[in-house]
C-alpha cells in the first residue's frame, strides 16, 4: 500500500532533493517503526509522529492512503 | 538587594530597603505582587495612578543558565487586568548585577517631558530628553544611546507606539549586539513607560558588585548540573539551537492547529515556505545566524539573526508566533516580507503577535485584502506616522474590530490569541480563556503535552485532561517567570526530574534558604491567587474567562474540531484556588 510521508527539520535531508512530500510504498499493516527503517531514521532516534494530523508514535498501525508526518523532538513557543 | 522607586511627578529618586514579604520574591512574583499592593485596579492605566515595576528573575546576573528573563509589571492598557510581560535581552543580568530587585516608576511629569532613565552602580538619575530623542524609533534610540555611551550598556526604549501610548505598544530590549529585538511585548506596557516620560531606560553595569551570593561553591555545582539537564534534553540542547521557535509552523500545520485567514482554518497551503526549515536555508544562505542568545548565558540560543536578500543585516529573534500571524493568518506566504514586518514592529514598539492578529482583523474588515503583504506592511508603517488609521491598528485587535465593525475578534480579556488554534490544541485554549494574562500562549504551554510529546501526551483534540494540564502548568509557569529562567528551561524540567530540584539548589544556595520542591508550587498558586484577586478587584468574573463564542460554534478544518469545554469545566481552573 501506499503511504504519504513528510519529515521534518533535520530528518528533512532523508527526502528527494528539492521535494516537501514523497509516497512510499509500505507492506500492509506495517507501522511507522517498520516505514522509519525503510526511510533510514535511525532506531534509537526519539520521534515525534503525526499520522492524518492526529497523535501517533512507532507503534501506529498505517493504513493505505495516510498521511505521516515525522519529526525529531523539536518545540519552541 | 534594593529596590529604586522613581517618581516622575516629583523627578525623584528614592532607594529602599527590601521588605521581608519580598526578600523570597522576584521577577514576576515580584513585579505582581508590588502592582496589587501599590495599584488601584480601578486606576487608568495611562493615568498618573498606575505603576511600572521592573525587576530581574532571582537568579538574574548569576552563572546559571538561560536565567536572563526580565519581568515587567503593571495594569495593562490592553487588558485593564494586571499585566507580567516577560523579555529577553542584557536587562535582568545587568540589574542582578547591580543587585537592584526592582524599579518602580510612578506618578507622571507634565504633558510632552520624556525622560532617560540611567541606571548605573551609583545609583538612578533623570535627564530630559524631550528635545532629543523623541518621535525615535527604537533602532535609531539605542544606537543614538549606545554611541554615547558604548556598546555595552542595555538600552529599554520604547517607539513611537509607546509615545503615542498605544495599547499595544511594546518595550524594547536590548540584544547582545544592542538591537532592539527583544520586548516586553504583550499588555501595552510601552504605553505605561510613555505615560510615565521615560523614553528610554539605560542599565550600565560598569563597576557592580555582582549578583547576590550566599554560598558561591554549592550554587556553581548546582548551576553546573542544571545546564547539562537543559544540554542533555533534545529540545533545549539540539532543537532549539538549530532552528528556534518557528520550528513549529510544520508540526502545527501538521497537527491541524496552525490558525489560518484569522483562524478559519488549522492548515495553511503556504506552510512550508514560511517554516522554520525554510528560514534556517535562507539564514545560511545569506550568511546570517542560526544560533544566536537573547542574553549572554543561555545555552539555548533560539534567536537567529535574519538578512535581507542583499546579505545585510533585517532583522534578529524572528520567532514562531510572529511568523504564524504575519505568514499563515494572514495568508501570506512571503517570509522577506514578513521579516520586513517583524523590523517594523521591533522599531515602532509594538507586539507582534497583538500586531499579526490586529493585521488578521484588518483583513476580515476588508481594510486590506488576505494574503497582501505590502497592505500589511504599509499598514504597521502608519502606526508610526501616529495618522488616525496607525492608532486604531496600535490599539491592537479588538480596538480595530470594533472600529471597523467586524465580529470576528480573536481576542480574550481583549487580547490576541496566539499561534495555537484553541479547537484543535484544547489545553491551549483553557490557558487562553483562564490566564490572568489575557489570551497568553506562554501562562501554560499546553502544547507541550498536546503536541510536542514533552511531559507526557494529552490528545490535543479531546477536552479530556485539559484543564487539569493547563492549571498544573499555569501554577509551574508563575514559578519560572519568578526565577528569571526562560520558559523554555520548562522542556526539560517537565521530561527530567532532576532538573526542578536543581533549580531549588541554585536559589538556596544563592539566597541562603530552605526551599524544597512543594515550594515551587507554592509560590506559583500564590502569585496566580495575588494576580487573580487583583483582576477581580478590577471587575473581571468568570464570565471573561472564555474564549470568544465563534470557536464553540465553527469548526475548525481539517480535524472539524469546535471548543467544546464548558464554563463550568474553565472555572475549575482557579476552583481551588480562589
Amino acid at each position: 500500500m501506499k503511504v504519504t510521508v513528510k519529515l521534518f527539520a533535520t530528518l528533512k535531508e532523508l527526502m528527494p532533493e528539492g521535494q516537501n512530500q514523497m509516497t512510499v510504498e509500505v507492506e500492509d499493516e506495517a507501522t511507522v517503526d517498520d516505514l522509519a527503517l525503510q526511510l533510514d531514521i535511525p532506531e534509537e532516534k526519539d520521534l515525534i509522529v503525526k499520522v492524518n494530523g492526529r497523535h501517533g508514535s512507532r507503534n501506529t498501525v498505517l493504513e493505505a492512503g495516510d498521511r505521516v508526518g515525522i519529526f525529531p523532538p523539536v518545540g519552541g513557543g | 538587594m534594593k529596590i529604586y522607586r522613581v517618581n516622575m511627578t516629583e523627578g525623584k529618586v528614592s532607594e529602599e530597603e527590601v521588605k521581608e514579604e519580598y526578600a523570597a520574591l522576584g521577577g514576576r512574583g515580584l513585579t505582581s505582587q508590588i502592582i496589587a499592593d501599590e495599584v488601584d485596579p480601578n486606576c487608568n492605566p495611562i493615568g498618573e495612578k498606575n505603576k511600572l515595576v521592573i525587576a530581574p528573575g532571582l537568579l538574574s546576573g548569576t552563572m546559571a543558565p538561560s536565567s536572563g528573563r526580565l519581568s515587567v509589571g503593571t495594569k495593562s492598557p490592553l487588558t485593564e487586568g494586571i499585566k507580567e510581560s516577560n523579555a529577553g535581552g542584557t536587562a535582568a543580568q545587568k540589574l542582578g548585577k547591580l543587585q537592584i530587585k526592582a524599579i518602580i516608576i510612578e506618578g507622571q511629569p507634565e504633558e510632552g517631558q520624556f525622560y532617560v532613565l540611567k541606571v548605573n552602580k551609583d545609583g538612578l538619575a533623570l535627564e530630559d530628553v524631550s528635545d532629543d530623542l523623541m518621535g525615535q524609533g527604537n533602532y535609531e534610540v539605542m544606537e543614538s544611546i549606545q554611541g554615547q555611551l558604548g556598546e555595552d550598556v542595555c538600552v529599554m526604549s520604547i517607539g513611537q507606539a509607546g509615545e503615542y501610548k498605544l495599547q499595544a505598544a511594546s518595550i524594547a530590549v536590548s540584544d547582545p549586539e544592542g538591537h532592539p529585538t527583544r520586548h516586553c511585548g504583550r499588555g501595552g506596557t510601552g504605553a505605561v513607560m510613555g505615560a510615565k516620560g521615560i523614553k528610554a531606560i539605560v542599565i550600565d553595569d560598569d563597576g557592580a558588585p555582582g549578583p547576590y551570593m550566599d554560598n558561591r561553591d554549592e550554587f556553581i555545582e548546582a548551576a553546573r548540573d542544571f545546564t547539562q539537564s537543559l544540554l542533555n534534553h533534545p529540545v533545549c540542547g539540539e532543537g532549539l539551537p538549530a532552528y528556534g521557535t518557528a520550528v513549529l509552523i510544520n508540526i502545527l500545520n501538521e497537527s491541524g492547529g496552525l490558525p489560518t485567514k484569522n483562524f478559519r482554518k488549522g492548515r495553511f497551503e503556504g506552510a512550508d515556505k514560511i517554516s522554520g526549515e525554510e528560514v534556517a536555508d535562507i539564514i545560511k544562505e545569506r550568511s546570517g545566524k542560526n544560533t544566536h542568545g537573547c542574553h549572554p548565558g543561555c545555552v539555548m540560543q533560539c534567536s537567529q539573526v535574519y538578512n535581507d536578500k542583499d546579505g545585510d543585516y533585517l532583522t534578529a529573534g524572528f520567532e514562531y508566533e510572529t511568523i504564524w500571524g504575519f505568514g499563515a493568518n494572514a495568508e501570506v506566504d512571503d517570509i522577506d516580507a514578513i521579516a520586513q514586518m517583524d523590523r517594523i514592529c521591533d522599531d515602532i514598539g509594538v507586539d507582534t503577535i497583538e500586531m499579526a492578529v490586529t493585521i488578521g482583523v484588518a483583513m476580515e474588515a476588508g481594510v486590506i485584502e488576505f494574503g497582501d503583504p505590502e497592505g500589511a506592511i504599509d499598514l504597521l508603517k502608519e502606526i508610526g506616522k501616529g495618522t488616525p488609521l496607525g492608532r486604531i491598528i496600535g490599539n491592537g485587535a479588538g480596538f480595530t474590530g470594533k472600529a471597523f465593525g467586524t465580529d470576528r475578534v480573536p481576542v480574550v480579556k481583549n487580547q490576541g490569541i496566539p499561534a495555537y488554534d484553541p479547537r484543535a490544541v484544547k489545553g491551549q485554549g483553557v490557558t487562553y480563556a483562564t490566564s490572568t494574562m489575557g489570551a497568553d500562549h506562554t501562562a501554560g504551554y499546553a502544547v507541550t503535552s498536546n503536541i510536542l510529546d514533552i511531559g507526557g501526551t494529552v490528545d490535543p483534540l479531546s477536552k479530556e485532561g485539559q484543564v487539569d494540564l493547563s492549571r498544573d502548568l499555569q501554577v509551574a509557569t508563575a514559578s519560572v517567570d519568578s526565577t528569571g529562567l526562560c520558559v523554555f528551561a520548562a522542556f526539560a524540567i517537565l521530561d527530567n526530574d532532576k532538573a526542578l530540584p536543581q533549580v531549588v539548589d541554585m536559589l538556596n544556595a544563592q539566597y541562603g534558604l530552605e526551599l524544597e520542591l512543594g515550594d515551587v508550587f507554592d509560590l506559583g498558586k500564590s502569585i496566580l491567587k495575588t494576580e487573580r484577586d487583583f483582576n477581580k478587584r478590577a471587575g473581571f468574573t468568570n464570565a471573561d474567562d472564555r474564549l470568544p463564542k465563534f470557536f464553540e460554534e465553527e469548526a475548525v478544518p481539517p480535524h472539524n474540531v469546535k471548543f467544546d469545554i464548558t464554563g463550568e469545566e474553565l472555572d475549575e481552573v482557579y476552583g481551588e484556588l480562589d
